[in-house]
């Protein structure tokens, strides 16, 4: 439980944070929170030679809305994200997946750009990014741009995200205003991570048939993925329990569903189910 | 002051330790202290080749490193201190470091210390060591097998020890109108107290003095095991446990590492401190239970039980730990026919060297294994009869008119009245109206269940004739002095080493109750081997029941002593003085009288003495138990099951635990509720899982589940007091009440609300997944 030696730099601006990852060749890190990077550093599973303090950056903290989006800045905090009240208003599923993350120390603390940047596969925020057709702002050497997050997760703890460049803020969709979302989250009992973790965002046109379906799972594969087989199946359709069950047992199809001691391949398509026909079950009956 | 025993005295503890004022191993910082830190094998059986720490003595900072071949001749192995007779025991001490072998995983290798831990730490990287990876033995039967890798070369089969207790011939299970046949599997578990383990250790290199601070349950069997280890007197060796951040049986036991942390400072001559990580603890610090019990419970269609064989197989570990063998054969042997007057029993246990972490007393040690077998077998049996489980057990439960009752293992419980702790529990409860609710529930396809357990444990390990009988390395009594200011105030010297029971509280209202002074005006002193004389520690819920009661002696020879300098000062007889909350009266001449501060003022100043009597206030008490007690009650757990995804949620959880006389209501409330939450962290959670090559997989807090508060509705607490006649107090014990009662009470409530898919039985932990599983078999053959 104790880390390897590093250096520690603060970085004065996104432009000097984006230097010093440079002139780090790819040892480098960033510090946001720090609740991700610093316990993988005690267990020597990572070794950065430098970390980059990037946490008082307040140009990076913040939310508001551009249009149809709601824009976050990078360093916005777990508990700002859920107590906000533009989040709460135009985003509640953002606000109740964020209440769920850790603990209240944890959410003090870690920020909404280390979660999607870490890209730990179990957290809490990757389906809702997902669901949200979030639109991630990049800061590299050549300047800025603009990703979406379907492709941004390569693999367990792997991104997009080049080695010299910065995360610095995200956009999430705003449903339409009669959607109605949740996250419902099985956390394992040792960690509080999700086993499963579904996103679900749903409307009805004036006839009571779907007209608008988002869906994305995090925990049960080695990345979050979009159930677009569930969408599909749902789309159009008027839901009863029995359309809700049979979509929801698609819930697997579009993911890479992983093993462990704790639960298997076989327990996880099975709860990909259950959580997914609960979610649905909560918006459309 | 009277009334003080029985009272909800908040701890006097808790104002130092909860404003961060305590003072733990770690806290310890001596000049010119240095700082160690542990290699430990990769694999969990391995030849160990060749070691190569050159590169990590050349780094910056580093002061030395140790490997086996350093410590040679500078100490002995850790052996083990319960050689059980009889039983072909093949004792096998911990090495200071892996020679030549490794046994498991965790095994340390080398000692890196340097300057500060980070360079230790750093260092660590540098020590190449090749390994010849052997196949692992990991699974007790696995590992009995013929062709299993074998750790030992002298102990064939790994079989540690076999240890037989009665006999019952194949004939009574074949007659018998009704049997049931079980086996199950008390899972692995680690002790994860908040404290991990530490040590410090300083030595004066000219008088050839040792101070070794450590994490200890025990600091004087600590000094026993390591003076031999390291070669130093008694007289020279001191062990000091400051605050200590739990154990839960773990810090009984004594290790390799903090003995070498203690041969680092003498051959380096600077103090060292070593303090074990959390990842290591899982390692590295003994595992409890891992048994395989195999239960034969014979008995008639009319509810009596007739006969119990039962077969365990332990899984020791790697090398036999302090009380290894002590735990699967007399701690579970003597207790497998629980609360219930069963006429025959006999027991079986193998003993088996595995390449996993050795295990060793764990919160209850034996008892819990014994109360689950029984608990869970009385079910199945009043399952397979038809008949309520309530009933089964009122059939069978040992009559109060019966004590002192010796059971089939030849123990003899002290006293006890089970139908009382059942009938209170029921009545909380409001038995026959959940009854009807959870047919009404399962109706719509919702899965209750009640489960009952009806413990009775051994505790208070005493007296030392039985100790000794049964190969256990020391005594079993415990000591105190009560030592009496010149103003008054007392400081209380204990043998007994509490680790967060709270026990300078409730010993002080002893005290207190003794005296009829203040309880602000008593100091407990205890875990110095150089400031109380002897003690066998704190485990086997002894503190109350042994240290305790020597506390109640020790004050009451105080009182004695005290009322013949009153007598003397009031010019009257002993017979005459009446001493009262804290006041000595002449009887029918009240105005006559010295307040007890006033008499240690005369005590000590010794200025007018009655003849024959001494100079000072204090008294003293080796107090030998004339026996064990035996505290028991009733759990209740009522469930719901998500037939969905196979999660338990507890409901109800009920606990009526009758430990004697209760010194502090509020302490023992608290034992009873962490003593649950452990007990049901292993019925549904927790559990050390290796794969077959000996890794344990379950090695952090992101795998290994602890119990957390949000996991529980309010535990319903009662007590009933029924005394116990094996010490003037009357006290049993409680700290292991909850670890070996909610078990068998939550798998009892599972296998309930499950009764409709036909399980019958599921190892715990009862994670969702193994529920989900077994609701779907059920399904499937319906």
């Amino acid at each position: 439980m104790i880390p390897n030696q590093f250096s520690y730099v603060r970085a004065e601006s996104i432009d000097e944070a984006i230097r010093l990852l440079h002139e780090s060749n790819g040892e480098g890190k960033l510090l946001a929170g720090g609740h991700s990077l610093i316990p993988l550093m005690k267990f020597r599973l990572t070794t950065p030679s430098t970390l980059i303090d990037i946490g008082h950056l307040s140009e990076l903290r913040g939310v508001r809305k551009a249009e149809n989006r709601l824009v976050i800045g990078a360093l916005t905090t777990h508990r700002e994200v859920h107590s906000h009240p533009l989040v709460q208003e135009h985003l509640p599923v953002l606000a109740k997946a964020a209440g769920q993350i850790g603990d209240l120390q944890v959410r003090n603390r870690g920020t909404i750009g280390g979660n999607l940047a870490h890209a730990d596969p179990a957290a809490d925020l990757p389906a809702v990014a997902l669901a949200l057709d979030a639109m991630l702002e990049i800061q590299g050497e050549d300047g800025a741009e603009i990703a979406s997050v379907d492709g941004f997760f390569l693999g367990p703890l792997v991104t997009a995200l080049p080695d010299t460049s910065i995360l610095t803020s995200v956009s999430f969709l705003i449903p339409p205003a009669h959607a109605k979302s949740t996250y419902l989250k099985y956390a394992h009992p040792a960690s509080g991570y999700a086993v499963v973790g579904v996103c679900a965002i749903a409307a009805k046109d004036p006839d009571g048939a779907v007209e608008f379906i988002r869906i994305a799972i995090n925990g049960v594969a080695d990345v979050a993925y979009h159930c677009v087989a569930v969408e599909q199946k749902l789309q159009g359709q008027l839901p009863t329990e029995e359309t809700i069950r049979e979509a929801a047992l698609l819930a697997a199809e579009d993911g890479e569903i992983g093993s462990d001691h704790f639960a298997s391949e076989e327990y996880r398509r099975h709860l990909c189910s259950v959580y997914t026909e609960r979610a649905l079950r909560d918006l459309l009956l | 002051m009277a009334g003080m025993i029985g009272s909800p005295v908040k701890r006097k503890e808790d104002p130092r330790l909860i404003t961060g004022n305590g003072y733990f191993t770690d806290d310890i910082k001596l000049p010119g202290m240095l700082y160690g830190t542990f290699l430990r094998s990769p694999h969990a059986h391995a030849v160990i080749k060749r070691i190569d720490a050159s590169k990590a003595r050349a780094f910056p900072g580093v002061a030395a490193v140790f490997t086996a071949a350093e410590l040679a001749d500078k100490m002995k192995a850790v052996p083990a201190m319960w050689f059980l007779p009889g039983c072909e025991l093949k004792p096998k001490d911990r090495p200071a470091l892996a020679a030549d072998k490794v046994r498991y995983v965790g095994e340390t290798i080398a000692f890196v210390v340097a300057k500060d831990r980070y360079v230790a730490k750093d260092a660590l990287d540098l020590i190449e060591v090749d390994y010849e990876v052997l196949s692992a033995a990991v699974q007790q039967e696995q590992a009995m097998q013929e062709g299993a890798p074998q750790l030992f070369d002298d102990v064939p089969g790994n079989l540690a020890l076999l240890w037989k207790a009665g006999e019952i011939p194949d004939e009574v299970f074949e007659q018998a109108e009704v049997v049931i046949k079980e086996r199950f599997y008390n899972q692995r578990v680690v002790p994860n107290p908040m404290e991990t383990r530490a040590a410090v250790a300083q030595y004066n290199p000219g008088g050839g003095e040792m101070t070794i601070w450590c994490t200890s349950q025990n600091p004087h069997i600590h000094r026993m095991i390591y003076a031999d280890v390291l070669g130093i007197p008694e007289s020279k060796l001191r062990i000091i446990a400051p605050d200590v951040g739990g154990g839960f049986g773990s810090k009984i036991a004594t290790y390799s590492e903090e003995a070498v942390v203690a041969c680092a400072a003498r051959e380096l001559k600077c103090p060292v401190k070593w303090v074990e990580e959390r990842k290591e603890h899982f390692q590295a610090t003994t595992h409890g239970r891992d048994e395989v019990i195999e239960v034969e419970l014979a008995g008639k269609t009319d509810g009596t039980l007739t006969a119990l064989r039962v077969k365990n197989t332990a899984n020791l570990g790697a090398y036999l730990s302090t009380f290894g063998a002590g735990c699967p054969t007399i701690d579970f042997g003597l207790m497998v026919t629980g609360a219930y007057k069963i006429p025959q029993a006999a027991v079986v246990t193998y003993g088996v060297y595995t390449n996993t972490t050795p295990t060793d007393a764990y919160r209850g040690a034996g008892k819990p294994e014994a109360t689950y077998q029984i608990e869970r077998a009385i079910d199945l049996f009043a399952d397979k009869i038809g008949m309520d489980p309530v009933e089964v057990r009122r059939i069978n439960f040992v009559p109060k008119e019966a004590f002192p009752y010796g059971n089939a293992m030849g123990v003899t419980y002290d006293s006890g009245d089970y139908h009382l702790t059942l009938d209170k529990a029921l009545e909380m409860l409001d038995y026959q109206a959940l009854r009807e609710e959870q047919e009404e529930l399962r109706a719509q396809g919702r899965l209750v269940g009640i489960g009952f357990s009806t413990y009775v444990e051994l505790c208070g390990f005493g007296p030392s004739a039985v100790a000794g009988a049964i190969g256990f390395q020391g005594g079993v009594w415990e000591n105190s002095t009560v030592r009496v200011h010149p103003s008054g105030k007392v400081t209380v010297f204990t043998g007994t080493s509490p680790h967060g029971q709270g026990t300078a509280t409730s010993f002080s209202q002893v005290v207190a109750e003794k005296l009829g002074i203040p309880i602000e005006d008593i100091e407990l002193v205890h875990s110095d081997t150089q400031s109380v004389s002897m003690g066998w520690g704190t485990y086997g819920s002894r503190a109350t029941a042994v240290g305790g009661a020597a506390v109640s002696i020790a004050a009451d020879r105080v009182v004695e002593k005290a009322k013949k300098i009153a007598a003397h000062e009031l010019e009257t007889t002993v017979e005459e003085i009446d001493f009262t909350a804290g006041i000595f009266r002449v009887k029918g001449d009240p105005d006559r009288q010295r307040t007890f501060q006033e008499i240690a003022k005369s005590a000590n100043f010794a200025w007018n003495l009655p003849p024959g009597v001494e100079p000072s206030l204090e008294g003293q008490s080796f107090f030998d138990p004339a026996n064990f007690v035996y505290p028991f009650g009733t759990h209740i757990c009522v469930v719901e099951v998500d037939a969905q995804t196979g999660e338990v949620f507890l409901m109800r959880y009920i606990a009526v635990d009758d430990v004697g006389r209760v010194i502090n209501p509020l302490l023992a409330e608290g034992q009873v509720h962490g003593g649950i939450a452990q007990g049901v962290g292993q019925a549904l959670w927790e559990g050390a899982v290796y794969d077959e090559n000996g890794q344990l997989l379950s090695g952090t807090f992101m795998d290994y589940t602890m119990p957390k508060a949000r996991f529980f509705p309010m535990i319903e607490s009662a007590f009933t007091e029924t005394l116990s006649p094996v010490n003037p107090l009357g006290a049993k014990g409680v700290g292991e009440t909850g670890t070996t009662a909610a078990p068998p009470a939550v798998v009892n409530a599972v296998m309930d609300a499950l009764k409709p898919f036909g399980v019958k039985n599921l190892d715990m932990p009862l994670t969702p997944q193994k529920v989900w599983r077994a609701i779907q078999n059920g399904r499937e053959k319906q």
